[in-house]
């Protein structure tokens, strides 16, 4: 066009300045964190209804909220590998059943050296994670039974490595994940291994997530799976490591479990932890559809779930009520979630 | 024209207005539609056509004042229901239609026939075949209707609206999809409706279908009503300046590169996928604008993708800079600098909720990270702000998501990502498609200076007007092969007629085949 119309300036129209986009940025502060709130009101209500019924305030104290973050660990690891998967549009129904595997593999070999045992536990995750990549992107099954075969799969592969009992090893030499904690100011501030390891997951998934152009074609391919090919974007190789990743975080968490009970059951062990890490994940506002999310959201989501069966347990409610009352919550939650987005996003 | 008949008009709005928010949408806009009409409504995108529609067709409720008159009859629409049973129905661009389902239960949606608790096909079926056959439709009422193709299934829309007794039809783009052949099909059947005594209202970018069909055309501009023409004083100049208010008539003119060197970059021979290519053959050349006409079907975009890798050929050959290549990957032919824009920008283009920012740098965030792993955000938002000045993209900072911007900019947004890996060729597969009068015009300019920079582009488009405006040369595709050119050296001016005559095979003036 050599018109005169080609000269027209980008700020014809639209709202521009500092403002909005302070106010936009704050918003997007709000939206990645909004799960935050819920976790803070939740926390708060529970304080309230402790002092109302057991009379002492007991769930805000130092030491348990240590234990909260305890329990919370090993689903915040597998909820990190899952937001990778679900980042891509996927889903892993297998990593229960790979942390039981891992866990199996790492007590067998315990014996021999920890360090080995550990990585072995590991690289056990990370095959299972790479098979259901690899079908994934190359064979292009849908991940939903991909999954779901690794789940009856690995769960089989652990009773048939354990020979179907239970492994024990009083002297597991990486127990110390389990019940040590890390010394920061000796004699005053000391966190649980567990903790240490999920924060490091953490952090780890946010700089792939955030700071690396990896990160950035896990959420393309979550978005728009034929816009990143186009893109000259290995679609398949990004959904390769967003399903190794999850199957290595379940191995990691099998080394967690197994060091809190020296032991491991390939029946029993990590039955339906997927379920826990998925409501940590979709608690935590990523899009089921890929594209949309962050390990920020999914550490909320991990802590909200651990924070209420905890707040429950101490308020004396009946294990049935529990599952109830947490079914219920995620629902609401991510309920809320939508109604409070609606009409804010593209139309 | 005599056409302001003496009867009431079948749709009158007045003193539509409806603002979200703080902005005017519509500002106390008039509307009137008179039985066996066509009325062209047109404007720039976002000049309010689809929210005025919108408001007609129950989605939106319009701010309190306006008042909607059907045939006589003050009426509230509140909601879609009501809308149709007004007698309103809507074919939306991106047709409404539940595509596992077949025809007949396509065009009863929502008023299903019944035995007892049952719902009788049969009887859907045969209701439905009349309306059909009325309609020249050659496909039964039990087909599926994903098996259709874009004009069929516009037909089954249409099918639908006269079902269900409309009275005034309003069609938003509806020839976006549809091959010249099939637009004229659909053109005989809108007159067929027309003379029917429907209140037809036709939205559409094309200035030469609104002047070959319309009765009367209104235009809006930035959510107001700026005037009617009807009959003789329907003028494409004079409609083209009431919507962007100024005089475009030097639209399409661009100057060719003086003095071009015309060294070949890109041959593409005898490339065929088994499929719809079937040994397709030309050359692009440097500081070139090569046009690729053809009808729909004609293996255009198929031809393009299969250059750029994003499908694989059975057989031919791609020589780049004198060297024999084969793209197994879009990644590759990337590397090779040659980049393709897609025709479906939202389907395989952009990702609608990342930010302008992460969409312009998607394909270079790989060559600019710092240890071929992090991000360089620095590096991303100065590009990022530097593509948005220098395209003029209309967007309120880099962070906003992409999808919340209009079409024109989207577009933009897209080719500014290819741009930034710096292509010696670049494919644009209907690059203006969708896409507002204003940001039409800067995408030429943006065209044509790349052309003068010396890039080597192939510009597929299927509105001709464009194709004899913008190109210096056009290689002419039907059945999977380049059939003729038309411009360069090949003796024949560019010209619409000429083309067509290649794209559909008939011998013109005794010399083409």
């Amino acid at each position: 066009m050599t018109g005169k119309s080609g000269t027209s300036k980008p700020t014809a129209k639209g709202v521009s300045g500092p403002t909005s986009v302070m106010l936009s940025a704050l918003r997007a502060l709000v939206d990645a964190h909004s799960m935050l709130l819920v976790l803070i009101v939740l926390g708060v209500l529970l304080q309230i209804a402790c002092i109302v019924i057991t009379g002492e305030g007991r769930f805000l104290s130092l030491q348990n909220l240590s234990i909260v973050l305890e329990q919370t660990s090993i689903n915040a690891v597998l909820a990190s590998g899952m937001t990778f998967v679900i980042l891509t549009g996927g889903i892993d129904l297998s990593v229960g059943s790979i942390l039981a595997a891992a866990a199996v593999v790492g007590l067998l070999v315990s014996t021999t050296s920890g360090v080995l045992a550990v990585l072995l536990a590991l690289t056990c995750g990370l095959a299972f994670g790479l098979i259901n990549g690899a079908l994934v992107a190359y064979v292009q099954l849908p991940p939903f039974i991909v999954t779901l075969g690794t789940l009856t799969a690995a769960r089989g592969v652990a009773r048939l490595m354990s020979h179907d009992i239970t492994v024990f090893n009083a002297k597991l030499p990486f127990a110390f994940i389990g019940s040590d904690n890390l010394v920061l100011i000796p004699g005053l501030v000391s966190v649980s291994w567990l903790v240490v390891i999920a924060f490091l997951v953490i952090v780890g998934s946010w700089l792939i997530l955030r700071r690396t152009v990896l990160g950035v074609y896990i959420y393309t391919v979550g978005g728009n799976p034929s816009a990143a090919r186009l893109a000259g974007i290995k679609v398949g190789a990004v959904l390769l490591f967003a399903y190794g990743v999850s199957g290595v975080l379940a191995g990691l968490g099998g080394v967690m479990q197994a060091a809190r009970l020296y032991a491991a059951n390939g029946l029993q062990l990590g039955q339906s932890y997927e379920l826990d890490a998925i409501a940590a994940v979709i608690l935590g506002g990523t899009s089921f559809v890929g594209g949309i999310g962050s390990i920020w959201g999914t550490l909320y989501g991990a802590l909200i779930i651990a924070v209420l069966s905890n707040g429950l347990i101490l308020l004396g409610v009946s294990d049935v009520w529990q599952y109830i009352i947490k079914g219920v919550v995620i629902i609401g939650a991510v309920a809320l979630d939508r109604y409070r987005l609606r009409g804010s996003v593209r139309s | 024209m005599s056409l302001q008949p003496k009867n009431p008009p079948v749709l009158e709005m007045r003193h539509i207005s409806k603002t979200f928010g703080g902005t005017h949408a519509l500002n106390d806009v008039a509307f009137t539609a008179y039985a066996g009409e066509i009325h062209a409504l047109m404007g720039e995108n976002g000049a309010g056509k689809s929210t005025l529609m919108k408001v007609l067709a129950g989605a939106f409720t319009p701010d309190p004042g306006g008042e909607i008159i059907i045939a006589g009859q003050p009426i509230k629409i509140t909601n879609p229901m009501q809308a149709r049973r007004a007698g309103v129905s809507v074919i939306y661009q991106e047709l409404a239609l539940a595509l596992n389902l077949s025809v007949a239960e396509n065009i009863h949606l929502g008023r299903e026939l019944t035995r007892g608790p049952w719902i009788d096909r049969r009887r859907m079926d045969a209701d439905c075949r009349d309306v059909l056959e009325k309609l020249g439709a050659n496909f039964a009422p039990q087909t599926v209707t994903s098996r259709l193709s874009m004009a069929e299934r516009q037909i089954v829309e249409i099918a639908r609206a006269i079902h269900a007794d409309a009275r005034i039809l309003v069609m938003d783009e509806p020839t976006t999809a549809l091959s010249s052949r099939e637009t004229e099909r659909l053109f005989e059947l809108v007159a067929q409706l027309k003379s029917a005594g429907l209140a037809i209202v036709y939205i559409s970018h094309r200035m030469g279908e609104v002047y070959q069909l319309a009765d009367r055309v209104s235009v809006l501009r930035d959510g107001g009503y700026v005037g009617t023409l009807s009959g003789a004083e329907v003028d494409p100049e004079k409609i083209v300046y009431m919507m962007v208010g100024r005089d475009l008539s030097s639209f399409y003119k661009r100057a060719p590169v003086a003095g071009a060197h015309l060294e070949t970059v890109l041959e593409v021979a005898d490339l065929s996928d088994g499929r719809r290519v079937n040994g397709a053959s030309l050359t692009v050349r440097k500081g070139e604008l090569l046009g690729l006409a053809g009808l729909v079907g004609a293996g255009r975009s198929e031809l393009a993708r299969l250059i750029y890798g994003a499908e694989t050929p059975a057989s031919g050959r791609i020589v780049l800079d004198g060297k024999a290549v084969s793209f197994r990957s879009p990644k590759e032919a990337i590397r090779h600098g040659v980049v393709y824009l897609t025709e479906d920008r939202k389907g395989d283009g952009l990702l609608l909720d990342m930010s302008v920012g992460d969409n312009i740098n998607l394909q270079v965030f790989g060559n600019d990270s710092i240890w071929g792993m992090w991000l360089d955000r620095k590096r991303a938002d100065q590009r990022a702000a530097n593509a948005i000045s220098a395209f003029a993209i209309r967007v309120a900072g880099k962070a906003v998501p992409v999808g919340a911007l209009s079409g024109g900019n989207q577009q933009k947004v897209l080719l500014s990502r290819l741009l930034e890996t710096k292509p010696k060729v670049l494919i644009l597969d209907e690059p203006t498609r969708g896409v507002d009068i204003g940001a039409k015009a800067e995408i030429y300019r943006i065209i044509d200076e790349l052309v003068h920079a010396g890039v080597a582009v192939l510009v597929i488009s299927s509105e001709l007007p464009e194709v004899v405006g913008i190109c210096d040369r056009v290689a002419v595709m039907r059945e999977g092969r380049i059939v003729g050119e038309v411009g360069g050296e090949s003796g024949q001016t560019i010209s619409e007629e000429n083309i067509m005559a290649l794209a559909v095979g008939v011998n013109l003036k005794g010399r083409l085949q």
